[in-house]
């Protein structure tokens, strides 16, 4: 059994928050949402990245700071954490620029609705129909329903052999 | 089905990062490079704050790639984003309490972010975190009031020198001393705010550019045109 610590709590949350972020990335489908969640799931692995440095009863890692001779933590995750926490903000501010964009083209961030729409917009581009599901409704599926013999028959006879 | 599926998905994760968790050294980990670092980086560059002796003396390089990713995400969104139209419609004004609160804050925010840019060496902060606050300075009062504009040429200016000097910096240790970004100059007396070396030049020019980049950056996204509707 694992011993409830401070650490141990931290560790849960900071596990907690990169797994909550990955689920909404998936169960999202509003754009904004998926950006919120990819942006919780960063600070995530930034406190789980930062937590491994963490030792019993250090201080922070700047000389002179606390008593003498106390143990410092391990600076290496924190620059690192530094370093991606800088990237991710470059990262985040391009998705909103991006989605400022798609708002604009398209008037909505919702992922369905923007499939529909830019689909729609793909094939009226193309001159041809708007794909649609094979188990959509009969007159909206892609192909066209499949006529039955007796009207094939009427518009088109079929010539007999020998006639 | 999808969201079965996404909740398994995460239940998995979930399970994964646990187990791996549960196997770390929690609160005494195995510090190999990181020692060295504590035992070295003092008497070496000169620094009281190991972070930022790392982040600059000892990775310089990977700071200096740092930049140039944030640099190229920035370009990349104010070119996604686009000009604006001049008869573009804007957003009104925030009232008196925010426009009055914006133009007290601004003095605060710039006076806290000088500090921490310029004490990087010796307290908690650095360039990237003092720039930032520097970016807020700027980015609070055109929240405020919309119709406020940052003069973009002057920040790509401040920017462009900025980066300039970081690389100039380099060159010039790699002139003195054959490698490129290191410290140079006399390290002085530990805890004085002159002191380690061009640590705290390398500091400065890192917080002016992401200032200026985040500044820049902002003003863009907030910049932007309403849509129509």
């Amino acid at each position: 059994m694992i011993p409830l610590s401070l650490e141990t709590v931290s560790y849960a949350g900071a596990i907690g928050l990169v797994v909550i972020g990955g689920l909404g990335l998936v169960i999202c489908n509003h754009l904004f949402r998926m950006l919120l969640a990819l942006a919780m799931a960063e600070s995530g692995a930034n406190l789980l990245l930062v937590l491994t440095g963490f030792r019993d009863g250090a201080i922070a890692p700047i000389i002179g700071y606390g008593p003498a001779g106390a143990p410092l933590v391990d600076p290496l995750p924190q620059v690192l954490v530094l370093t991606a926490i800088v990237i991710g903000v470059g990262v985040q501010a391009l998705a909103v620029a991006v989605l400022v964009r798609v708002y604009r083209s398209y008037g909505t961030l919702d992922m369905r609705e923007l499939r529909r729409r830019m689909e729609g917009e793909i094939a009226a581009a193309a001159g041809i129909a708007a794909p649609g599901s094979a188990q959509a409704p009969l007159g909206q599926r892609p192909l066209p329903p499949v006529p039955d013999y007796e009207s094939v028959r009427r518009s088109a006879p079929v010539r007999e052999r020998g006639a | 089905m999808r969201n079965i599926a996404s909740l398994v998905f995460s239940a998995g994760l979930l399970f994964l990062l646990l187990v791996i968790g549960a196997e770390l050294a929690l609160g005494h980990p195995d510090m190999r490079v990181g020692a060295e670092y504590l035992r070295v980086a003092g008497p070496e560059l000169g620094a009281a704050n190991i972070v930022t002796a790392i982040l600059v003396g000892y990775r310089g390089f990977d700071t200096l790639g740092e930049l140039s990713i944030l640099f190229a995400a920035a370009t990349a969104a104010s070119l996604v984003l686009g000009h604006r139209r001049a008869d573009a419609r804007r957003d009104p004004p925030g009232g008196l309490v925010l426009t009055a609160g914006a133009d007290l804050l601004f003095p605060l925010l710039l006076v806290v972010g000088i500090f921490i840019v310029v004490h990087g060496h010796l307290t908690p902060g650095g360039g990237f975190q003092g720039g930032v606050i520097l970016a807020a300075a700027f980015f609070v009062a055109l929240l405020a009031n919309p119709a406020r504009t940052l003069n973009h040429a002057l920040l790509g200016w401040i920017e462009g020198l900025a980066g300039a000097a970081f690389i100039l910096i380099g060159l010039w240790a790699l002139v003195e001393d054959g490698h490129f970004l290191t410290p140079l100059l006399p390290l002085g007396t530990m805890g004085e705010l002159v002191s380690a070396g061009t640590l705290p030049l390398l500091s400065v020019a890192i917080g002016l550019k992401v200032g200026a980049e985040l500044a820049g950056l902002l003003a863009h996204l907030a910049d932007t045109e309403a849509p129509d509707r």
